[in-house]
């Protein structure tokens, strides 16, 4: 790099598992521009210092959600985090919670294994044909769950998630507000269905209402919010049991 | 190396590839899917689309104009019979999508709302918020998940299609987390890999858009059709490329060059009001956008940005309110990117390349040439964008023929025999070896940025909104170089698990192939039309001459065979692309 110009530290947390068993710290050095991304940086790194660092990335734009990391300990894509927001050096290390396959990569499969178990489709309410057209849902209906159907599954809210850190049963902030969605939605009919994995123990109870998933959320889903209306919706449905006439 | 038997194969696993996997497991819960994607579904390219799915709705709106906006928009170069079935298949496809949840904004009344997009003359762009792409691809992956028969191959790597008595019957993947080859057997095979954007530099695609599918069929004989026509996006961000969505100017953005003036009416697509007006001024087709921004800034008209040229999309007098509800993913784009409010200050853009109008030849089931390979999406031609695309039609594109493929290939598996053949083994032997190869590579070599930039640099000179012969000659040259180059390339990665320099310098092999059959079509079509415009001495449309299909055969290591095939036209002659005050409509 030329002279005299600006430069930033990146350190990264590696994991090289064939060559070594131990994570160990590794600080690259890169120039730095006033409007680089952390995924920049890494990329400069991997096509011009180590071709052997790894990490997941595509969309460079904060919605494929690849390149969610722990960034100086807080759980961020890399590619909407802007290196002019540090000083000196970045650290960068795996998100955490997950297992960690190599470098920046973390095992997904347990996300995505239990997203099929909150049944993640509509069951109509009024099955249609095609013919019929679509189903009318005004806008505040669609305001109903809007919100929750923006997550991009980038699982930052999984390392944030101290509970889902200390029991990987839990089923999760993300998941749970996706299931919210697919409640609130007026075509749908199985919530029923859906509440029995919310009334279980890897259900809304095992949150402990710490909130910093909503806060590293970067699409503004507010995971907490839905784990806590569930919250609310399942004390109700367990009183309601005990009606005259229900039951 | 490991086999897995399905009935039907297919690749990607974006919006096309989950369509068509949806509609084999609906068309016949017997068979057996392996649905092999390299990222996990919700990370594919899909997602990344903003601004709407098109669709006829309105009571003033046909099937006709949506017919006519497409086959005037791509130059007269689309098969008008695959534009007739798709227009017919849109809207069904839409309200399929709104069946299976999908969030479409709504107007008051709890019907779906449409929008304007350009070159288009009745509104009939399907929306969700600028976030459509994204709703789709989770709604389709999410519904996919109902469906028992379809197992998937997460994270793995294509890197061979086999091929045994003239018949597709599966494809060796890569498992990226471990590094081994695995080979799934099929009866028929679905190729929805999406484009190939990333051979060109300044792009709006996401990292994984490599042209993989394409290039897997044409290394096994099948042709590459309209590869020359590359989409140029108009708004697009300085530098990264990022997209600023059409719909900015749907919705009534409109854009200016440094003196503030609305240049387009300077490009035959005026007069500037009033304005929002439909198939005039930004609301012109993307191609006549591109060209118009080249010559501004030839006159030096642009704005100076650190990152070169731009003109300025202004939304200001949209409002905070509208562009948080319409534009949302627009407006913290320009935010967090660029620090600019857009409701208080234009965003800077430029174009960049977008979408690959060519691909693999399909018919209207998405059938190919090769028995029991199919492929829908941005990866297949099916004719339906000729010599450019219609913004809206990709999106709609990825449901009715991903359905048409996943169906095409279901009755295909269904009358065919269980794959085998005495070749099948030893093409798994050699798609081995060659996949390791680069593994195996000089310790003092090419590096693979290198050569990956020098592609891309080259395209970008030789292929960009205005060629010529001459430029397009040291394009051609310089990729068979890089391609000999490639073949010692120097990785210093030698691991075999979640290896991305690896499975990087395979993608630069198929970029390299899929980047030649782009090149030698666009040196050979000697006319100007759509997104193909030739400054030298073939500044015309030529009907007479290259009112046809360039279909690029695979020759090894010479340069593709180039040779041509029919146009299909039903009903509209070739005629004269009008925007602007010259549309009778708005006379």
């Amino acid at each position: 790099m030329p002279d005299g110009a600006k430069t930033i530290r990146i350190e990264v947390l590696r994991y090289q598992p064939g060559e070594r068993q131990e994570p160990y710290a590794e600080v690259f050095e890169i120039p730095f521009t006033h409007d680089m991304s952390v995924l920049e940086g890494l990329q400069y790194v991997k096509d011009n210092l180590d071709g052997s660092l790894t990490y997941r990335w595509s969309c460079r734009m904060a919605i494929c959600g690849s390149c969610g990391m722990m960034i100086d300990g807080k759980p961020r894509l890399a590619c909407r985090t802007f290196l002019r927001d540090f000083e000196g050096t970045v650290r960068v290390e795996a998100l955490a919670h997950f297992p960690i396959e190599r470098d920046l990569v973390v095992d997904a499969s347990d996300f995505v294994e239990k997203l099929p178990r909150i049944r993640p489709w509509i069951e109509a309410r009024a099955p249609r044909d095609l013919a019929q057209g679509e189903y009318l849902q005004t806008p505040d209906e669609l305001a109903r769950y809007e919100q929750f159907s923006h997550c991009i599954n980038c699982m930052l809210c999984y390392a944030a998630c101290p509970q889902y850190g200390l029991d990987p049963k839990f089923i999760g902030p993300g998941l749970i507000a996706l299931l919210h969605r697919y409640n609130q939605d007026s075509r749908d009919a199985a919530a029923g269905k859906r509440n029995e994995l919310v009334h279980a123990d890897e259900g809304v109870w095992s949150c402990t209402a710490v909130g910093y998933c909503s806060e590293v959320c970067p699409k503004q889903v507010d995971p907490a919010s839905a784990v806590n209306r569930n919250k609310t919706a399942s004390a109700l449905d367990w009183f309601a049991r005990f009606l005259p006439g229900r039951g | 190396m490991q086999v897995f038997d399905a009935d039907v194969v297919i690749v990607g696993a974006g919006g096309a590839g989950l369509r068509a996997a949806i509609a084999v497991a609906e068309s016949d819960p017997r068979l057996a899917v392996a649905l092999v994607s390299k990222v996990y579904p919700m990370r594919s390219h899909t997602v990344a689309a903003e601004g709407g799915s098109a669709g006829v709705v309105l009571p003033e709106d046909s099937l006709e104009h949506h017919f006519n906006d497409t086959v005037s928009g791509g130059d007269w170069l689309c098969d008008q019979d695959a534009v007739e079935f798709f227009v017919s298949q849109c809207t069904r496809e839409m309200v399929q999508l709104e069946h299976w949840g999908c969030p479409w904004s709504r107007r008051p009344d709890g019907r779906v709302n449409v929008r304007a997009f350009g070159g288009m003359k009745i509104e009939r762009t399907w929306f969700a918020a600028d976030l459509t792409g994204f709703h789709m691809l989770h709604t389709l992956f999410q519904t996919s998940l109902k469906y028992p028969s379809i197992r998937r191959f997460d994270e793995h790597f294509a890197c061979e299609l086999l091929v045994d008595g003239g018949r597709a019957q599966g494809v060796v993947a890569a498992e990226v987390s471990t590094g081994e080859l695995v080979s799934i057997h099929g009866r028929a095979v679905v190729i929805a890999t999406g484009g190939a954007g990333r051979v060109f530099r300044e792009n709006t695609n996401g990292g994984i858009v490599t042209g993989d599918g394409m290039a897997l069929a044409y290394r096994r004989g099948v042709p590459l059709r309209d590869m020359e026509f590359v989409q140029y996006h108009p708004t697009c961000m300085p530098g990264t490329g990022l997209l600023f969505t059409e719909a900015c100017r749907g919705e009534g953005g409109i854009l200016v060059n440094k003196e503030g003036y609305r240049y387009l009416q300077d490009y035959g697509l005026g007069p500037p009001d009033p304005w929002p007006r439909k198939k005039a001024m930004e609301l012109g087709p993307r191609d006549r956008l591109s060209q118009a921004f080249w010559h501004e800034e030839r006159k030096g008209r642009t704005v100076d940005t650190p990152h070169g040229p731009a003109v300025h999309l202004d939304l200001r007098h949209l409002g905070d309110a509208k562009l948080r509800e319409r534009l949302p993913q627009i407006r913290e784009m320009a935010l967090e990117y660029l620090a600019i409010d857009p409701a208080l200050a234009p965003i800077p853009v430029r174009p960049a390349v977008h979408y690959t109008m060519g691909g693999i030849p399909t018919d209207a089931q998405g059938a190919t040439r090769l028995a029991g390979l199919f492929a829908a999406g941005e990866c297949a031609s099916s004719g339906i964008h000729g010599a450019n695309r219609l913004g809206s039609n990709s999106l709609a594109e990825l449901c009715v023929f991903g359905k048409a493929a996943g169906e095409g290939a279901a009755r295909f598996a269904r009358g065919a025999d269980a794959p085998g053949g005495s070749t099948l083994r030893w093409q798994e032997q050699d798609a081995a070896t060659r996949a390791f190869a680069p593994l195996q590579g000089p310790a003092q070599g090419e590096a693979l940025a290198t050569l990956r930039r020098e592609m891309a640099q080259s395209m970008e000179r030789g292929c960009g909104i205005y060629r010529t012969a001459a430029e397009l000659e040291a394009t051609c040259l310089k990729l068979a170089e890089l391609k000999e180059r490639a073949a010692r390339v120097s990785l210093k990665d030698r691991a075999q698990a979640w290896n991305t320099e690896w499975l990087g310098a395979l993608e630069l092999g198929y970029q390299l192939d899929v980047a030649q059959a782009m090149a030698h079509s666009a040196l050979a079509r000697r006319e100007s039309r759509g997104a193909h415009q030739r400054l030298d001495g073939f500044t015309q449309r030529d009907d007479a001459q290259y009112l046809k299909h360039t279909l690029a055969w695979h020759a090894g290591a010479e340069a593709p065979r180039v040779t041509y095939s029919e146009v299909v036209i039903t009903r509209s002659p070739p005629g004269e692309r009008i925007y602007g005050k010259a549309d009778p409509a708005h006379a």
